[in-house]
């Protein structure tokens, strides 16, 4: 049977989610395996090298570099307060030295006798990483942190901004073609994950800024708004370090497009749950999309959970989404893919799929769509 | 024919957005393109592995030709029958964000360029060039190096037996940001030192315990000369052993290939070096893909690469925008477009970057992005491609009014020759004649310069089968490489003929008269502000230039040129736009100039259907 690999994003009710929460140096793990966490638990802790200054003491003192460890008051290894003398001249006869106080508080890392420069660095920071999400311990990787586990809801967006964040899931608009505005967001939002349909505004958007509200999961945002918000323009899709009180999730991307109805249903048949998301995306190698995680009760488990299968790409009946022009964002059913090269209104020579979206059978080309992962 | 001859060559490209197969043939003919196959390639969710991308490419190139390629999982190699099995398998990648570097030198201007010049040679993407005299702090440039994590760093500096001291400060600042790799946490940074052979015991001294240390020969060891094959041959090993390993599924792909995998920009620079050195022409070489564009120039002899990072058609497309601005990308556009959804739809090719254009509206878009894409990658090249500084230069009395600088720039565009384009946006053009244009606009060739385009985008294939060096393959492969370059891979569009000088509208700029192999003699006229395109085949056609009052279309002002000039699938280009080329402010005007250009080219279908001004 003809089939093509073809992108896609997961939209699963019930889905075993793994996360890693890595040290991005080697440092030390809190939790043992087995353990249960909550989202704000510290699993795992670390200390970065502190930031460095370089002083040259050879030219301070108009030495040679290869003097300079004669002069050093101090050794490597040694802690300095700011102020404290590092390194004197013996002068003429005790008089006339000269001297070289440290300038930070700081440990005194290396002299060299090449270039006559000693090497400070500052206290070292640390690094705390919290577990994320409600979920068990399922692996210890030593040093480096753990895996974290839970059965949850598991939905991938296509773009986000802001990092990790967390709060009460809340739906704003009926239905998942209503835009999601500026009046909706009150001040009972703060610290909450809310969820409209087809658009996001710029004032929307800042609204919820004010208001602190953790997160926003939306079909589409204006890419050209993104420019005020993270103040310089993004050229490539990597994102995530953003300094934002709400983290944006699009499930769809830029422009007003409605959010897919498994997605929304998704999401307001879980109202009032505790969210995770993470809006960092890295649209490269070892790709990240933005995600949003709703971990499940026991309760709530139908035992039915997505189990990752080789995935055989898409096929006569599969569930697509476009995801160009001039059909974008709309979803239906393969009907065949035929083998031959196909000219496209661009002229372009292409390998298509024909896909009947409502009740008309439309010719894509199969690089502009995207299997909708579901369960 | 010493070693084996090979019947059946595979070879694939992952690029960045689209994994490309090739399969090439012995015929009675010589080495030929069979057939070839196009995927998307698989290094994001939900596969993260590569290799189903290639054999995803692999199975279209099966299913074309017939030949059982594939089984399950592995490809059949070395051949098992006539209709089982390659000879050779081979791949070029730039997918995975390709090689990420860092650089260093003493001096910036000098030993800083040389080791930018080895390492973008090695086709990565410099991330930074630090330099004693870059007029950064030393905190600043640790702060710099913490930063930007990448995988690998190249420190030079000092000719052989001078100053020690100015590089072992740089290795002291390298020591004291302690980087860390981007990708693992269990193996320490790659450096290479490439500078003053006197300080690398201080260099050991100072680096040895932290980094993954290598000490290789000087780049440059005396001031006249530059010496990057060592630091290119390091780099590329590092690369394979480091960065590629990484990657996902890369360690599968290595395994499955008859030669090491070779980083795109490394193969199509080979093999544009090769047509320049066979032929003893100026070439400028392009090829634009999905994150990056590269650029390969030959003038004068000397080889450069530059590979614009970020300046590319789909992962990296709204960096294009940000960086030529909405206004100089709607400068190409005929049609009358909303400002909004434009940058909303060049957005979304950004997130969803293996998406092809399907209306004529989308395909003039995204060529209007190639064209400031290609500049602009240009521009950085020009600015890279000079000659060696900090060289002593004699100069005569004569020199003293006419001196520049040493380190100008070594592309002349009056002086090249042929250009040559690859990537899909060029490559998979629906018509060649918007490759052609596309080319024209960005680079804005000077002269008489000869235009073609890789067919159908297999440059990088054909370059790392010419670097094959097993002994038991190399010649058959090199063989192979050079004729389905010439009969199968190079499209020869035609020449573009562009007089330079200063004219008025209205003015003649040129007139030609030559001989047609068909249709006998002809004289064109052309006119300031025209575009006429004459279909000539690719043949040596003898030709008058006879070039208006103060025009100059090679041999000086108003000097008549007697010369050959050769066809091609599109012809004769004769470009009288005018050098400096410039579009009018005024929309109206700019859009009808738009559409008469390409009416003359026939470049698009009526783009007035599409919406007028």
């Amino acid at each position: 049977m003809a089939h093509a690999y073809t992108p896609g994003l997961k939209v699963l009710h019930e889905a075993k989610v793994d996360k890693d929460r890595i040290l991005p140096l080697k440092g030390d793990v809190l939790v043992e395996k087995d353990a249960h966490v909550d989202p704000d638990d510290i699993v795992a802790r670390t200390h970065l090298p502190g930031n460095v200054q370089m002083l040259n003491v050879a030219n301070t003192l108009n030495i040679d570099p290869t003097d300079v460890k004669d002069v050093m008051l101090k050794q490597p290894g040694d802690k300095l307060k700011k102020g404290d003398m590092m390194a004197e001249t013996k002068g003429l006869f005790g008089f006339f030295k000269s001297s070289v106080i440290a300038p930070i508080d700081c440990t005194l890392e290396a002299i060299s006798p090449v270039t006559g420069q000693v090497v400070l660095r500052d206290a070292p920071i640390p690094v705390e990483i919290d577990a994320y999400m409600s979920g068990t311990v399922a692996e210890v990787i030593p040093e480096e942190g753990v895996v974290i586990e839970a059965d949850a809801v598991f939905i991938q967006g296509i773009f986000g901004i802001g990092g990790e964040s967390r709060g009460e899931l809340a739906i704003l608009t009926d239905t998942r073609e209503d835009e999601l505005t500026a009046d909706m967001i009150k001040a009972e939002h703060a610290g909450k994950v809310l969820v409209g349909g087809s658009f996001l505004s710029l004032a929307a958007y800042k609204k919820a800024l004010a208001m602190k509200v953790a997160g926003v999961v939306v079909g589409g945002f204006n890419y050209f708004d993104l420019e005020e918000i993270l103040g310089y323009t993004l050229g490539v899709a990597i994102t995530g370090s953003e300094d934002l009180v709400t983290s944006l999730v699009l499930t769809e991307g830029y422009g007003e497009i409605r959010m897919g109805s498994r997605t929304f249903d998704l999401l307001k048949r879980h109202a009032g749950k505790f969210t995770s998301i993470n809006g960092a995306t890295q649209i490269r190698a070892g790709v990240i999309r933005p995600e949003i995680v709703i971990p499940l009760a026991h309760e709530d488990l139908k035992g039915d959970a997505h189990v990752a299968k080789v995935n055989e790409g898409i096929q006569a009946g599969s569930l697509v989404r476009v995801i160009r022009a001039p059909y974008f964002g709309r979803i239906g059913t393969v009907v065949s893919l035929p083998a031959p090269l196909h000219k496209m209104e661009s002229e372009t020579m292409v390998r298509v799929a024909e896909i009947k979206i409502d009740d008309d059978v439309m010719t894509i080309p199969r690089a502009n769509l995207e299997m909708v992962e579901t369960d | 024919m010493a070693g084996k001859e090979l019947k059946t060559i595979l070879a694939t490209d992952c690029g960045s957005t689209t994994t490309k197969a090739i399969l090439i043939e012995l015929t009675d003919q010589g080495y030929r393109l069979k057939t070839r196959g196009e995927a998307p390639t698989t290094v994001e969710a939900p596969f993260e592995d590569v290799t189903k991308g290639v054999l995803n490419a692999i199975m279209e190139v099966e299913e074309l030709s017939g030949l059982k390629i594939l089984d399950g999982d592995q490809i059949i190699h070395p051949m098992k029958d006539k209709n089982t099995g390659v000879d050779v398998y081979v791949s070029t990648s730039s997918a995975g964000g390709g090689l990420q570097m860092m650089v260093a030198g003493v001096v910036k201007a000098m030993t800083g360029e040389s080791a930018e010049r080895a390492a973008l040679g090695a086709g990565s993407i410099v991330m930074d060039v630090l330099a004693s005299n870059d007029g950064r702090l030393p905190h600043q440039k640790i702060e710099r190096i913490r930063q930007l994590r990448p995988d690998m760093i190249l420190l030079s500096g000092g000719i052989n037996g001078g100053t020690v001291s100015h590089v072992v400060e740089l290795a002291e600042v390298l020591a004291a940001a302690n980087p860390k790799p981007r990708l693992g946490q269990n193996y320490k940074l790659p450096v290479i030192y490439a500078g003053n052979d006197k300080a690398q015991k201080n260099i050991e001294d100072t680096l040895g315990e932290i980094t993954d240390l290598d000490i290789i020969e000087n780049i440059r060891p005396v001031l006249e000369i530059e010496n990057l094959g060592p630091a290119r041959d390091k780099i590329h090993d590092l690369f394979m052993e480091h960065v590629m390993a990484q990657a996902p599924g890369y360690k599968k792909l290595m395994s499955w290939t008859d030669a090491p995998i070779m980083p795109t920009p490394g193969a199509v620079g080979s093999l544009i070096e090769m047509v320049a050195k066979k032929e003893n022409i100026s070439v400028v070489g392009v090829d634009i893909g999905g994150a990056t564009t590269d650029i390969f120039s030959v003038f004068e002899g000397q080889f450069n690469r530059t590979v614009s990072a970020n300046l590319g058609m789909s992962y990296s497309v709204c960096n294009v925008l940000a960086e030529a601005t909405l206004e100089n990308v709607l400068r190409w556009v005929p049609i009358n477009i909303d400002e909004g959804e434009l940058t909303n739809r060049i957005g979304n090719k950004m997130i969803r970057p293996t998406t092809v254009p399907q209306s004529m509206e989308e395909l003039i878009i995204e060529q209007a992005i190639a064209r400031e894409a290609l500049r602009l990658s240009f521009i950085q090249h020009k600015s890279f491609a000079v000659k060696l500084k900090g060289v002593q230069q004699e100069r005569t009395i004569s020199d003293a009014f006419d001196q520049s600088d040493s380190g100008e720039t070594l592309v002349n565009m009056m002086d090249l020759d042929l250009l040559v384009g690859s990537g899909g946006v060029l490559s998979h053009a629906p018509r060649r004649e918007q490759a052609m244009r596309m080319m024209i606009d960005a680079f804005v060739p000077e002269g008489i310069t000869q235009l073609a385009v890789d067919s159908i985008f297999m440059m990088p294939q054909l370059g790392v089968m010419a670097n094959i060096e097993n002994s038991d393959m190399a010649e058959s492969a090199r063989t192979a490489a050079v004729e389905v370059f010439e009969n199968d891979c190079l499209i020869r569009l035609g020449t573009c003929l562009a007089p330079i000088g200063k004219t008025k509208p209205g003015q003649t700029l040129l007139t030609a008269e030559f001989d047609l192999p068909e249709t006998g003699k002809q004289v064109v006229e052309l006119k300031y502000g025209e575009i006429i395109v004459i279909p000539a085949p690719y043949t040596a056609i003898k030709a008058k230039l006879i070039p208006g009052k103060n025009m100059n279309i090679g041999k000086g002002k108003g000097e008549v040129l007697n010369t050959d000039i050769f066809g091609g699938t599109v012809g004769l280009i004769f470009d009288g736009r005018g050098r400096p080329f410039e579009l009018s402010h005024e929309k109206s005007t700019r859009i009808e100039n738009l559409r008469k250009w390409s009416k003359a080219t026939n470049e698009y279908p009526d783009t007035k259907a599409l919406g007028g001004a």
